[in-house]
């Protein structure tokens, strides 16, 4: 099947950050942040024309850093947030805004000629989120089912809900949570559960997984050695709401039932990523196989049979669910 | 020879044959023999009888049969000289002048002897007239004597016709005083407890009663009978019915006591043969079943219903072996000093299942002419007890469940096997055999479960042993309490408990046991039960318990300890290679497999040992490896590399890393092989490969540092990739030390690579790295297959690291080894 061929897309940089452009349900559309300590960094917008195979790309200028973690604003397809560190000469730490892209870069205003990929524009400031009193930024997740204003950021150990107010402009912290404990607690990585309207958060540090609510930020539920060693990644499952995907340095992927924490519902061993159940194409190996390591997935916010995979060394590239295994899904 | 003398035959000559005529005809026919036997060339010589030398067919012979006298002439005068002639001539005539004289002598005699004769006849003639008449006087008074003797038969015909009436009439009048004393009689016998005899005498008399049942004499006689016999019926009803002990006369059953023998010894004629059949011989130890079948063959012979009497007798019969089994069912019971299965199934064997035979054999005796309807009652009486006695065996053999000695269990097993053959052929509607057989067979089966079960527990302890072998305190410096000397421990116990679980269940195919030959002993039990279900079940189990330890959740506490991953690795190998097959080969020897069915093939056990083997290797390695993994992330996570100072030293971590895989490296070492190194690692030594690294980093990332468009630091290390096999981290893990070890170092280095791409360094912070991973180089290339892979890895880390750094400046190679050689 030629159509199941993955596409592939090489960036100059380095690169760890990808997410689908959450509002966007129509064009195939994913944002990837590059790494770069010593130039400046870029946002790729890449479209992926599914019927003719093609792919389409804007460059967007980040100069601010380089980037750790990118995500969309569901509400507003214009908007989005970032991590990056901020380069500093004695320490590192790692900030993040929420940004607006240009307008003509928006989708819908396609009017924008194919040059336009050679020319970089900028990303307009919207807002810090403010995080000199909580440390580096780990992700910025939105609320999925929301109107793009509400924010949870991931510092170190504390977990902050924002409100966007004014179109996005102003930033305010809601309210917020710590981890208190021994050692150096530092959250790795966070996702707003899409289902129970928008309430719950899961965040991992270590070989933890905790549970909160967002109305009173008090943890729900605790998932003490999830994994053994530390968890990398979560996910929740878009269609049954309590199920919960976490992977982790022990190379294993477990599923979890959120009401149920005490063992998992199933383990995966052989890979690493956090997508959903299938088995990934065999052209891009997972985690430990590729020939550089694969840091991102994700699949598209409009074709739920496509998914993209970035690996360090700045290769994006973009599947299909091969056509027999979806119709073996779907039937 | 009389006639010979008398007169010669015709043809008879001088020269003839001393044989007389008579001898003639075989003579024709030896002649006409003689001549078949020239015809056919054969030598006359050949024939009896004759003197050799002498041709019965010689013409020239004087005596002979064949004698031609112009042959014997012509040979005479052709042969003989004159002289001889002449002699001859005078010796013939007085030949023949000796036979005339001889004649005439003959004739002479014989003439005399005619004379005599003659005078003897014709003396003969006149004696015979005399007696002529004597006989005719005789005939005379023989008429007379016949007169006389009609005349007093016929005076005493009368008489004679009166006395064979009267002796009729004394026959039956005493026919009659038997019937009149039979009321008195049989009293006195059902008095006297001669029940037989009693039943004897009213069988004798029925058919009588009956015919004249209109007189009214013998109505009275019949009315008493029928009472007394009632009486009589009842009694030995009441008899049968209390059983033995309670109506026993001193007399006993079954012969007649001579005391209570009548006077008048029974008519012959009114003798019934059925009623002097003997019972068979009853078998010791059945209390009171005898006299039992003595009670019913009287109520029998009483005519009494035998529907009734079946019922009855298996009734009673069911109440004795109620008791046998309520016994049995006591020796079950919770009481402490139940006697052993042995004992338990002795008792079964004589009480319940002699007791049945004793039933069975005096019912098919008794109530033979029941038919097919008797036979069904019988059959199901014995299937319901049967039954019941066999539920009682089962309970008692379930309570030997646990009980490790077979050979007790075995021997009981045979007894009651053996014991219900006998009531089986005797009854074999009622299926006891096979339900025996049956029983026998569970429990077999329930034994090779018990001793898989046992196997595996076994198997189990071992590990237990082994865990608390690994986790008890060591010795400082010492690895370990001998891995390969545990490792022997464990496959010499299960070995031994693997042969202990065969001769177990080897006593239920021994020849002497009774149950042996049957089908399923002869085929499925060895070939379903002992190699598949015992042997090969436990095999399979084995490896199942052993991969479990890969699949379980090893970060919630109890994880297993790698050494016991490493040695469970090693066992299922060994099992592999050698142990599988020959457990099997035992297996087939001990119990020669006649059955086809399908049996797992060695080659299948042993795929499935090495498979097993192969993932708890992959696990020791992923366990391993996650270890150091573990201590590498923690290194780099937790250090502050942008401010960090100029490197001095190697970082203790690194030299931990170096101790632990070291340890790891000895640890494999002691149950696997070395295994194969490329070629180029055996001559390097650790100078030289110091040079050559160093001298490889230099090329390698030199052009990092001179800026450069950021697409050619991309190309650049694409190019490089290109160039560079890729590293599979989690590639298949062989049997040997140097594979295990390349796969843990793989794991560990992929990690730190990983953990350094997370984050950003200072100058100083990339000069450490550079530090540590040359530390790294020097110790650790000379545990994996291929040292390449070890630079490989490492240079990427540097590279990574150099990426990471908004300004990095390498350090000398130099001073990198001279750090490195400080330690």
């Amino acid at each position: 099947m030629e159509d199941d061929a993955p596409v592939i897309y090489g960036l100059e940089f380095q690169a760890r950050a990808l997410t689908p452009q959450t509002a966007e349900t129509d064009a195939i559309r994913f944002l990837v942040g590059t790494q770069s300590l010593k130039y400046d960094n870029q946002i790729h917008i890449i479209d992926f024309d599914d019927e003719n195979n093609i792919i389409n790309k804007n460059v967007l200028l980040h100069q601010v850093g380089e980037i750790w973690h990118i995500s969309t604003s569901p509400a507003d397809r214009g908007v989005l947030a970032t991590c990056y560190n901020k380069p500093s000469d004695s320490k590192v730490l790692t900030c993040a805004a929420v940004w607006r892209m240009p307008k003509e870069l928006e989708p819908g205003s396609h009017e924008s000629p194919d040059d336009s990929s050679s020319t970089a524009h900028t990303l307009e400031l919207l807002c810090h989120l403010d995080n000199t009193a909580h440390g580096s930024m780990a992700c910025v997740t939105w609320e999925p089912t929301g109107d793009g204003k509400k924010v949870i950021s991931l510092a170190d150990n504390h977990i902050l809900l924002w409100d966007l107010q004014e179109s996005s402009s102003q930033a305010v912290l809601a309210s917020s949570a710590s981890l208190e404990g021994k050692g150096q607690l530092k959250f790795t990585s966070g996702r707003w559960s899409p289902h129970h309207t928008g309430t719950q958060v899961a965040t991992a540090n270590d070989t933890t997984i905790r549970g909160w609510d967002t109305r009173s930020m008090s943890q729900i539920y605790c998932i003490e050695n999830a994994h053994g060693q530390l968890v990398r990644d979560l996910d929740f499952n878009p269609n049954r709401q309590y199920y919960l995907a976490s992977c982790g340095d022990d190379c294993k992927v477990k599923f979890w039932d959120t009401r149920n924490v005490t063992e998992p519902v199933k383990t995966l061993e052989e890979h690493s990523h956090w997508s959903q159940e299938p088995p990934q194409d065999s052209v891009i190996a997972t985690y430990e196989e590729h020939e550089d390591s694969v840091y991102a997935v994700d699949w598209s916010s409009a074709d739920p049979w496509l998914f993209a995979s970035l690996s360090y060394d700045g290769r994006l590239v973009i599947n299909r669910v091969p056509r027999a295994l979806k119709y073996h899904i779907l039937l | 020879m009389a006639a010979a003398a008398a007169g010669p035959g015709p043809g008879s000559g001088p020269g003839d044959s001393p044989e007389g005529p008579e001898a003639e005809a075989p003579e024709r026919r030896r002649k006409a023999h003689g001549m078949l036997k020239i015809y056919y060339g054969l030598s006359e010589g050949e024939t009896a009888g004759r003197p050799p030398g002498s041709d019965p067919l010689d013409p020239t012979d004087l005596n002979g049969a064949h004698f031609d006298p112009e042959v014997y002439l012509d040979k005479l005068r052709r042969e003989c000289p004159l002289a001889q002639l002449m002699d001859s001539e005078t010796d013939m005539v007085r030949q023949i002048r000796a036979l005339d004289s001889d004649m005439q002598t003959l004739v002479y005699e014989n003439y005399n002897k005619f004379i005599s004769a003659t005078d003897t006849i014709r003396k003969m003639k006149n004696d015979f007239r005399k007696m002529e008449d004597e006989m005719d006087r005789l005939a005379t008074n023989m008429a007379v004597i016949t007169d006389f003797s009609a005349r007093i038969s016929a005076t005493l015909q009368d008489r004679h016709e009166r006395i064979t009436k009267l002796a009729g009439v004394h026959a039956l009048l005493r026919k009659l005083q038997f019937l009149f004393e039979l009321p008195s009689r049989l009293t006195k016998c059902v008095e006297l407890g001669a029940y037989g005899q009693a039943v004897r005498y009213q069988g004798r008399a029925r058919a009588v009663l009956q015919q004249y049942q209109h007189l009214p004499s013998f109505r009275a006689i019949q009315d008493d009978c029928q009472v007394i016999t009632a009486r009589l019926a009842q009694q030995l009803r009441q008899r049968f019915r209390c059983g033995p002990g309670t109506l026993t006369h001193p007399a006993g059953v079954p012969g007649l006591p001579v005391a209570v023998r009548l006077p008048h010894p029974p008519h012959p004629e009114f003798c019934q043969p059925a009623l002097h059949r003997h019972l068979p011989p009853r078998r010791e130890g059945g209390s009171g079943a005898p006299e039992q079948a003595e009670c019913v063959e009287l109520l029998l012979a009483l005519g009494e219903p035998a529907e009734e009497l079946c019922d009855e007798f298996l009734a009673h019969a069911r109440g004795r072996l109620e008791a046998e089994l309520r016994s049995l069912e006591a020796e079950l019971g919770p009481s402490p000093p139940a006697p052993d299965v042995l004992e338990f199934t002795d008792h079964g064997g004589s009480g319940f299942v002699g007791g049945l035979c004793q039933v069975a054999s005096a019912y098919q005796e008794l109530f033979a002419a029941q038919g097919p309807a008797g036979a069904e009652k019988l059959a199901a009486f014995a299937r319901e007890l049967g039954g019941r006695y066999f539920a009682l065996v089962e309970r008692r053999l379930a309570q030997e469940q646990g009980s490790g000695d077979n050979s007790l269990l075995v021997r009981a097993l045979d007894r009651f096997h053996r014991r219900l053959r006998a009531p089986g052929a005797l009854l074999a509607a009622a299926g006891l055999a096979e339900a025996a057989t049956e029983i026998v067979e569970r429990v077999a089966r329930e034994r090779l479960g018990h001793h898989l079960q046992g196997l595996r527990a076994a198997f189990l302890g071992c590990l237990t042993d082994v865990r608390q072998a690994l986790a008890a305190p060591r010795l400082a410096g010492k690895e370990g309490p001998g891995l390969a000397e545990l490792l022997a421990n464990v496959a010499s116990s299960i070995l031994s408990h693997i042969k202990a679980s065969l001769a177990a269940v080897h006593l239920f195919t021994a020849k002497e046991v009774s149950f042996s030959n049957k089908p399923y002993f002869r085929g499925e039990f060895c070939s379903q039960g002992v190699r598949e279900g015992l042997i090969v079940g436990f095999i399979r189990s084995m490896c199942q318990t052993a991969q479990s330890f890969c699949d379980s959740p090893g970060e919630k506490g109890g994880a297993t300890p790698p050494a016991l991953l490493l040695l469970l690795s090693r066992l299922c190998l060994d099992y592999e290679t050698a142990t599988i097959s020959y457990v099997l080969t035992l297996t087939d020897e001990q119990f020669l497999v006649q059955d086809q069915s399908p049996v797992t093939p060695v080659s299948t056990l042993c795929a499935e040992a090495r498979e097993t083997a192969r993932r708890l290797l992959t696990h020791y390695v992923k366990v391993q490896g996650l270890v150091i993994s573990q201590m590498l992330r923690k290194s780099v996570e937790t250090r502050d590399w942008l401010s960090t100072l100029e490197p001095r030293n190697v970082r203790a971590v690194m030299k931990r890393v170096v101790e632990d895989t070291t340890a790891i490296d000895v640890q494999v070492g002691l149950l696997y092989e070395e295994g194969v190194r490329k070629a180029q690692s055996s001559d390097s030594s650790k100078r030289t490969f110091s040079v050559y690294s160093s001298s490889r980093q230099q090329g390698r990332y030199a052009p990092s540092y001179t800026p450069s468009a950021p697409m050619d630091t991309n190309l650049l290390s694409n190019i490089q990739k290109l160039f560079s096999e890729r590293i599979d981290v989690f590639s298949p893990v062989e049997f040997n030390k140097v594979s295990v070890l390349t796969g843990i170092i793989k794991i560990s280095l992929k990690t730190l690579l990983e953990c350094v791409r997370l984050r950003t360094f200072g100058r100083f912070g990339l000069q450490q790295v550079q530090v540590d991973c040359h530390f790294l180089q020097l110790y650790l290339w000379r545990f994996v297959a291929d040292e390449e892979l070890v630079h490989l890895l490492l240079d990427e880390v540097v590279a990574s690291a150099a990426l990471r750094c908004p300004d990095p400046v390498p350090m000398e190679p130099s001073v990198v080894e001279v750090i490195c050689e400080r330690g």
